[in-house]
């Protein structure tokens, strides 16, 4: 069994309340030591899989390994190498944060306290005051503390980031890096994209409890358009023709031979296009990449049509 | 150019904007709470007139109850002197104190609930952002606990104008004036501390001592005259006397009463921010030495077992000083002589007293093991056990770390009570300790009952209030009306051997054991099986 580089491993994974089916066969595969985006519309059912892979809820059906083990039957030994950040952080009203990050930290199995300490001093907590006082954005702090300072393999992160002001957003993409560099594993669930695009090395997409798409950004860029637009010495030749191509517009720049064109062009078919127009003599050249933006609403829309959505 | 004007209304600051809109909003929350109060209030007064002359028919009858009454100081501790033989005082008297610690209990639950839960849980941040003045809330709180004591005043007159208009409408009114003054002292412990649960707590110490000032007053005198009576708001009920002679200016104490504490909680309010309190919370800790889930359930609950502590020990002083003169007190009658001399001499009816006392300590215990087994359930639901549970620390050790504190901490009190009632009552300490111990086996099943509910059926664990509530009305109104014995029976309390005094059997206490120890069983397997309700 060759399951070792994978930190999860779900598939076809099921879980009803009631009517609502949250899972409706959700694949995800995390390989150890990756930094793995987990994205979705509100009510995909994100938080149900983290739930499930953590043993808090049981699946109906489908199979799920975490860290090697069945998160059902094995928790408490897998919850050791885990730490978990969830979304919505409840303290206790009559506990210092300081405390409840201490305490986070021994039920895990211990957590270094220089790094701890560092960590506070980073993020701008302040350990001391209770559970009610802390704000929203200082509540995830807290528990963001506890999981980077604990020693664990695996780190789950429920959108960590939701409160946090822009430099803390800083503050946090230097510790996920950081933990990628000391070798952990990291599932991220976020809304915030330019921070999904800074740190992932692969995402998946879910909807309606199902997995959309899977693979690393620069796979999934491959799949949408991306848009040109060229000065040319010269007319274009055969640009219409080629395979891929959406559309093109072309415009006399003046009253030589210039020509500005426009282009939308399936990624993968880029190549083709840019030895066409280097063809007509290129005088300037932009070309921007899908958005990631572009991604998600090809993927969240209901019914979206390719063409809206790559737009 | 200029700039758009806001249109600024002069005059009054409009503190009470809004009231009626939140008054509806509470009613509408609480459309079940309330009618089931004022239903079971109203089911108890109106089926006691039938009940109490079937028990006593005849004038003779219900003399012999007023003579048997005269010398049991213990039953009067429990439920207060008869004040007259009607059928109408007969009713008031039984009912009196159940009926009048429910009113309490659920008034000061509407109040919190309305003011400072709102407050903590952030929800009241968005309401006071709207057109809403600054008195609105705490109003339309007092408004909603009014309204509730109306309706069961209402129902209550309703009900027994048929023993006469004027004893109905003093006991109505009575019930209603205990309500409501436990309702503004919630009003007021509400703007002192921060949290909700806290809030509830301390108005229910105040309660619980109202409770044994006016038991106390009752076990040493037998027409509430005692000064101890008159301290307790549950005493000025018994000294209104409905249908027995009414003291109409002793609803003049209850008004002066809610009126004072009204002005002092709307002035405290007034002097403080929104989710602020006058009992500040200071800064904790910036390290903590918590290293386990039972440390932090203890750490959790510790303040709650704290505060159950000090109020079974102070009773259990205040019962057991009381022992002596409740025996001693047989008066001139001689039908209470006879009955005296039948249970015993002085000294069965010391042990007497101490028994049923002792069995009122162990019902009241009930309320704190469901307080604090269910605490499992409020981590639960408020999302604080769900990253506990993601560390490394499995369902049972989370479980087990309350359930000891529920467990350990009912035994706990129950031994405290023991030790102040012999510290109370001067005599050796031994048959009392046991007498209290024995209770706990009681006290445990009804926690067992609350653990099963928790683990199998998390949505309804809150049914768990509704088993106590059921134990404490079956062992406080039940004995002395003409229930079936198999409903007594659904108690754990009536199957205990009645100590001190009884001889001890084992059976029955070693069963009860075995049956919280399976509900417990069973509650925790259920958990361990099921998602968490997050």
């Amino acid at each position: 069994m060759e399951t070792s580089h994978l930190a999860i491993e779900v598939s076809g994974l099921h879980k009803s309340f009631g009517r609502t089916h949250a899972l409706d066969g959700l694949d995800l595969e995390v390989r150890a030591g990756e930094v793995h985006g987990f994205l979705g519309p509100n009510g995909a059912g994100k938080s149900t899989a983290v739930r499930v892979l953590l043993g808090l809820l049981r699946a109906d059906s489908g199979t799920a390994r975490i860290l090697g083990r069945d998160p059902w039957a094995d928790a408490v030994a897998a919850h050791r190498r885990i730490a978990y950040v969830p979304g919505d952080v409840t303290l206790w009203r009559n506990l210092s944060g300081g405390e409840v990050i201490d305490l986070y930290g021994r039920l895990r199995g211990g957590l270094d306290a220089r790094r701890r300490d560092g960590l506070i001093e980073r993020f701008e907590l302040d350990p001391t005051k209770k559970g009610r006082t802390y704000s929203k954005g200082n509540r995830q702090k807290v528990a963001l503390v506890a999981a980077f300072a604990s020693d664990v393999d695996l780190l789950i992160l429920d959108e960590p980031t939701s409160g946090l002001d822009p430099l803390m957003e800083e503050v946090f993409q230097r510790c996920v890096t950081e933990e990628r560099d000391r070798g952990r594993t990291v599932l991220l669930s976020s809304h915030i994209l330019s921070e999904v695009e800074e740190l992932c090395d692969r995402v998946s997409i879910i909807r309606k409890g199902r997995t959309v798409e899977s693979g690393s950004l620069t796979d999934l860029r491959h799949l949408t358009r991306t848009s040109v637009t060229a000065e040319l010495a010269g007319p274009p030749d055969g640009l219409s023709r080629l395979p891929g191509v959406h559309g093109l517009e072309v415009r006399r720049t003046g009253p030589g031979q210039g020509r500005r064109v426009r282009l939308q062009v399936d990624t993968d078919k880029l190549d083709a296009v840019l030895r066409s127009l280097g063809a007509s003599g290129v005088r300037s050249l932009t070309s921007t990449p899908p958005t990631l933006e572009e991604l998600f609403l090809r993927h969240y829309q209901d019914e979206a049509p390719e063409g809206v959505s790559a737009r | 150019m200029t700039a758009a004007a806001f249109a600024v209304r002069p005059g009054a600051s409009r503190q009470l904007a809004g009231t009626g809109t939140l008054l509806r909003f509470a009613l509408r929350r609480d459309r079940l709470l309330i009618p089931v109060w004022v239903g079971v209030n109203g089911l108890m007064v109106l089926t006691m007139p039938n009940t109490l002359k079937s028990l006593y028919a005849t004038p003779a009858a219900r003399a012999d109850l007023v003579a048997q009454m005269a010398a049991n100081s213990s039953l009067r501790a429990l439920v207060g002197p008869v004040l007259g033989d009607s059928l109408g005082a007969l009713t008031a008297w039984r009912v009196g104190v159940y009926a009048g610690a429910l009113a309490a209990v659920t008034s000061l639950l509407v109040v919190v609930r309305h003011t400072r839960d709102e407050e903590e849980s952030g929800r009241q941040e968005l309401v006071a952002s709207g057109v809403v003045g600054r008195r609105a809330s705490l109003t339309a709180a007092l408004l909603t606990a009014a309204a509730a004591n109306a309706a069961l005043a209402l129902t209550v007159v309703a009900e027994l104008s048929g023993q006469g208009t004027g004893g109905a409408l003093a006991f109505g009114l009575g019930l209603a004036g205990v309500g409501m003054v436990f309702a503004t002292m919630a009003a007021i412990v509400a703007q002192l501390t921060e949290s909700a649960r806290l809030a509830r707590g301390l108005t229910a110490g105040v309660l619980g001592a109202a409770f044994v000032l006016r038991a106390a007053g009752d076990a040493v005198t037998d027409d509430g005259s005692s000064a101890l009576t008159w301290l307790s708001p549950l005493g000025w009920l018994e000294n209104l006397r409905p249908y027995a002679g009414e003291r109409w200016w002793v609803l003049l104490l209850f008004a002066a009463a809610v009126a004072a504490q009204a002005v002092a909680a709307y002035a405290l309010a007034g002097r403080r921010d929104l989710g602020m309190s006058f009992l500040p919370t200071r800064p904790g800790p910036a390290a903590g030495r918590l290293g386990s889930a039972a440390a932090l359930a203890w750490r959790l609950q510790r303040g709650g077992v704290l505060g159950w502590s000090i109020g079974f020990l102070l009773a259990g002083a205040v019962y057991g000083g009381l022992t002596e003169g409740a025996a001693d007190l047989v008066g001139d009658n001689d039908d209470a002589r006879r009955i005296i001399e039948r249970m015993g001499g002085q000294a069965g009816v010391a042990d007497a007293f101490v028994s049923a006392m002792v069995g009122m300590l162990g019902l009241i215990a009930a309320l704190y093991v469901v307080a604090s087994v269910l605490r499992l359930h409020g981590e639960e639901t408020s999302g604080r056990a769900e990253p506990v549970l993601a560390n490394a620390v499995g369902r049972l050790r989370w479980a087990a770390g309350h359930l000891l504190v529920a467990f350990g901490g009912s035994a706990l009190i129950m031994l405290l009570a023991g030790a102040g009632f012999a510290l109370g009552y001067g005599r050796d300490a031994g048959p009392i300790l046991g007498a209290c111990l024995v209770q706990v086996a009681g006290v445990w099943v009804v926690g067992g009952l609350a653990v099963l509910l928790h683990g199998a059926v998390p949505r309804a664990a809150t049914a768990a209030w509704g088993v106590a509530g059921a134990v404490l009305l079956i062992g406080w109104v039940g004995p002395a009306l003409d229930v079936p014995r198999a409903v007594l029976d659904l108690s754990p309390f009536g199957h205990l051997p009645k100590l001190p005094g009884g001889p001890m059997e084992w059976r029955p206490v070693l069963v009860l054991l075995l049956l919280a120890a399976a509900l417990v069983a069973a509650g925790l397997t259920a958990l361990r099986r099921r998602d968490l309700k997050l």
